[in-house]
């Protein structure tokens, strides 16, 4: 069937523009069209398909065919503000049609009750701006839910304890468990933890026009050749095409959104493929542009209302950057486990979701997953036990036995809100568009780091109690990369101390809404991707009844 | 002469001098050495190698094959990986053309200082050779006494040279890149030449008996 896809002009005022085709983008992009609206989204990369999707090590992690290149948008990183930031690759996003939905490892568990109201339940800590959500876990259950069986994720309700209410199970089961997750599941039964099968946004199932997975074993840092994965690319992308209003406009880089004499936004001013400047037209605005892109594109949309960036009367426009925190130990078995097939992650745990900070001295919480999301050339060159030969027959031996019997514990945990921790707009340093580059400023909180130490503690039991021949650990540290990129545009009631209110609407800009990681008061305990489009199904939900309202046209 | 010799020495100063205890233990692989060796002699014309001259792809080849060696399992050689670094330097590692000319002219005067007898790096023994890689690893334990020229990325020429052969090794044999041919660098390591797999995949999930809840469950403390 070939759709009959729209292509309107810019100078078209379509109902909606929205600026990133990712996680929340596509979503967005979904349930506008699906509810009548007309949509354009604006994204910065390619539109690749199926076919595009090989297994070249070099070309999709050397050379950045799915993701932002360095060369075209450098980035420069420091640790505090007193300090002048230098060029650093500080952050790894999809910069294709799906984002980083394309290539993630597919982790997908819901956040859980504590997530929304931490702040009031263990009160105020020292260094960290934590603060409340202003919609609990009951408000986003439904959306939950609705990510589950629209978008495709497969697991087992009821099989964690430590799982919030859910009004409906899995809409298929988990996908198969590996050896790295029999051995997870038996050592960390034998220590009385609770492993379970792990939600995953990848299909154990067929669904019309996406196979189930095929456990290729190039899953995370590779998009899907068969759809299995549930990006917005395989699932929420033609859906939005299929009703015939959307259209999906590639190598579209928005860098200003503009405001009319009354305040209000009027489209968006991007460059297109041969860097000529375009403006689409809309009525409203929705930025679903990822937790760096969102805030950096408020910030180059100062004016003379808003002369500190975009909806930035708060000044917390880029600040409270959140990435989760996360360490990792290693084992290496007797017999083969081939966890280079498959999938990444097959079994996890949740029993330190929420630890007691008197008994353990620190904020926060966390879960351990066993996984191998390493391909063979990244293996070689980073999965060997430390002090490993680095060539010769030496080298060769050990990779030889290794490459088949290793698996890793991710510890993956809390990061507190720090004011500091920031994305802001470089002073010097440019893209190849002539734009400010971003500056990230991060230092994690101090009990970050001494939450995910005492995990990698756990996972180190963990592989102790397996009977792992050999097992390694890396000592968690202070954080300089990420591509969980949370909370630079918080969510809350208060315009002072927030970005958006709990429609996702910015309290400065009635037409101008902002939907992504950037949206998040607080970390979770890592994968925030499920909780991102929980988000946006819930807030194309608010802003089509706001819409309805005529409350956009003011 | 040392017991121990290279491939290309074999091939070319006839078996004079070679222990026959060593060359019957390492037979299979060194036919099959020396039968790739032949095809990449054969096709180490111009019109094969596109950045490489035949003398410097013979320099390479035995460089990638001393750190990757062939054992009882495939090496860099029968992997190809002199076909993947050269068609490298004329694609995505273009700017890595001076670092490996220059790098080559180094490796000769490095070769002429530790072995003056010796005129080529492939004609070194394996012994040799290894020492010469060693003294120019920056991460070895003997090496530093002569810094190496680092590339233009900071990287130095050894670096570049095994970086990119553990990775002509171990490239999807399936892309445009020349590198692990035949599938011979995923072999060594034990992983199937497919991208498709099923259930079980290892050793321990063979005979897992489907998941069951956890008898003990439930009402633990949290922590």
């Amino acid at each position: 069937m070939t759709l009959d896809l729209p292509k309107y002009k810019t100078t078209d005022e379509v109902d909606f523009v929205v600026i990133g085709s990712g996680a929340a983008g596509g979503i967005v992009a979904k349930e506008l069209s699906e509810n009548g609206f007309r949509v354009v989204v604006l994204e910065q990369g390619p539109y690749l398909t199926e076919k595009d999707f090989i297994h070249d090590e070099i070309e999709v992690l050397n050379r950045d065919l799915l993701t932002n290149h360095p060369d075209l948008q450098p980035n420069t990183f420091r640790k505090t503000p007193d300090e002048k930031a230098k060029p650093q690759r500080a952050i790894a996003y999809g910069r294709l049609v799906g984002g980083t939905s394309t290539h993630f490892t597919a982790n997908f568990w819901r956040f859980h009750e504590i997530d929304f109201k931490e702040r009031s339940k263990v009160g105020a800590i020292s260094g960290s701006t934590l603060t409340d959500w202003p919609i609990s876990y009951a408000d986003l259950e439904p959306y939950y839910t609705k990510v589950e069986w629209e978008i495709g994720v497969s697991g087992l309700a009821g099989a964690s304890p430590f799982d919030p209410p859910r009004s409906k199970p899995y809409p298929m089961p988990p996908l198969p468990v590996k050896s790295g997750g029999v051995i997870f599941e038996r050592a960390a039964r034998k220590l009385g933890w609770n492993p379970f099968p792990a939600p995953m946004a990848i299909l154990s199932q067929p669904r019309p026009g996406r196979s189930a997975c095929i456990n290729c074993g190039f899953c995370l840092a590779f998009a899907c050749e068969v759809g299995a994965k549930s990006s917005s690319l395989a699932a929420a992308i033609p859906m939005a095409e299929k009703t015939g209003r959307c259209e999906i406009r590639p190598n579209s880089y928005v860098h200003r959104i503009e405001l009319d004499a009354n305040g209000r936004a009027t489209g968006a001013i991007y460059f297109d493929a041969q860097r000529n400047v375009q403006r689409q037209k809309a009525k409203a605005v929705v930025v679903c542009a990822n937790g760096a892109e969102t805030p950096r594109l408020l910030l180059l949309s100062a004016n003379k209302q808003f002369p500190d960036g975009l909806a930035n009367s708060s000044g917390v426009v880029g600040k409270n950057l959140m990435f989760n925190s996360g360490a990792l130990s290693v084992g290496v078995f007797e017999h083969p486990l081939n966890d280079y097939k498959g999938f990444a992650v097959s079994r996890i745990l949740h029993d330190f979701y929420e630890l007691d900070p008197d008994k353990v001295g620190f904020h926060g919480g966390g879960g351990l997953d066993a996984r191998f999301d390493m391909t063979p050339i990244s293996f070689a060159l980073g999965g060997l036990p430390p002090g490993s030969p680095r060539w010769g027959k030496g080298f060769k031996d050990v990779l030889s036995n290794n490459f088949t019997r290793t698996v890793e514990i991710l510890c993956h945990g809390t990061s507190l809100p720090v004011e500091n921790n920031s994305f802001s707009l470089d002073p010097d340093l440019k893209d190849a568009w002539g734009l400010p580059a971003l500056r990230m400023t991060y230092k994690d909180h101090p009990d970050d780091v001494k939450l995910c130490n005492w995990l990698n503690a756990r996972a180190a039991e963990l592989l102790q109690a397996a009977g792992a021949q050999k097992q390694w650990s890396y000592p968690a540290g202070e954080q300089e990369f990420s591509v969980h990129l949370l909370g630079t545009c918080r969510m809350g009631n208060d315009p002072k101390t927030s970005v958006i209110n709990s429609d996702h609407q910015t309290h400065d800009v009635k037409n101008l809404f902002l939907c992504d990681g950037s949206s998040l008061v607080t970390s979770g305990r890592g994968q925030p991707t499920m909780t991102i489009e929980a988000l946006a199904f819930r807030a194309s939900d608010r802003i089509r009844a706001l819409a309805k309202r005529g409350d956009l046209s003011t | 002469m040392d017991c121990k010799t290279s491939r290309r020495a074999f091939l070319s100063q006839t078996l004079t001098g070679i222990s026959a205890a060593w060359i019957s233990a390492n037979m299979p692989a060194m036919l099959s050495a020396a039968t790739h060796a032949r095809q990449a002699v054969k096709s180490a014309s111009p019109a094969k190698f596109e950045f490489f001259s035949p003398e410097q792809a013979v320099e390479v080849e035995a460089i990638s094959a001393c750190l990757i060696p062939t054992t009882d399992t495939p090496g860099a050689r029968e992997a190809g990986v002199v076909f993947f670094i050269d068609r490298a330097l004329v694609t995505f590692a273009k700017d890595n053309q001076k670092l490996y000319s220059e790098g080559l002219l180094e490796l000769q005067a490095r070769l002429h200082e530790m072995f003056p007898a010796v005129n080529k790096f492939s004609a070194a023994t394996l012994e040799q050779q290894d020492q010469i890689l060693e003294s120019l690893d920056p991460q070895s334990p003997g090496a530093g006494r002569r810094p190496f020229r680092p590339g233009a990325g900071g990287q130095s020429f050894f670096e570049t040279v095994r970086v990119h052969s553990i990775s002509g090794f171990l490239i999807d044999p399936d892309s445009d890149k020349h590198g692990n041919r035949d599938g011979a660098g995923w072999k060594a390591i034990g992983r199937e030449n497919e991208h498709m797999f099923q259930p079980p995949f290892g050793y321990y999930d063979k005979d897992y008996p489907g998941w069951k809840p956890n008898p003990a469950n439930a009402d633990k403390p949290k922590s």
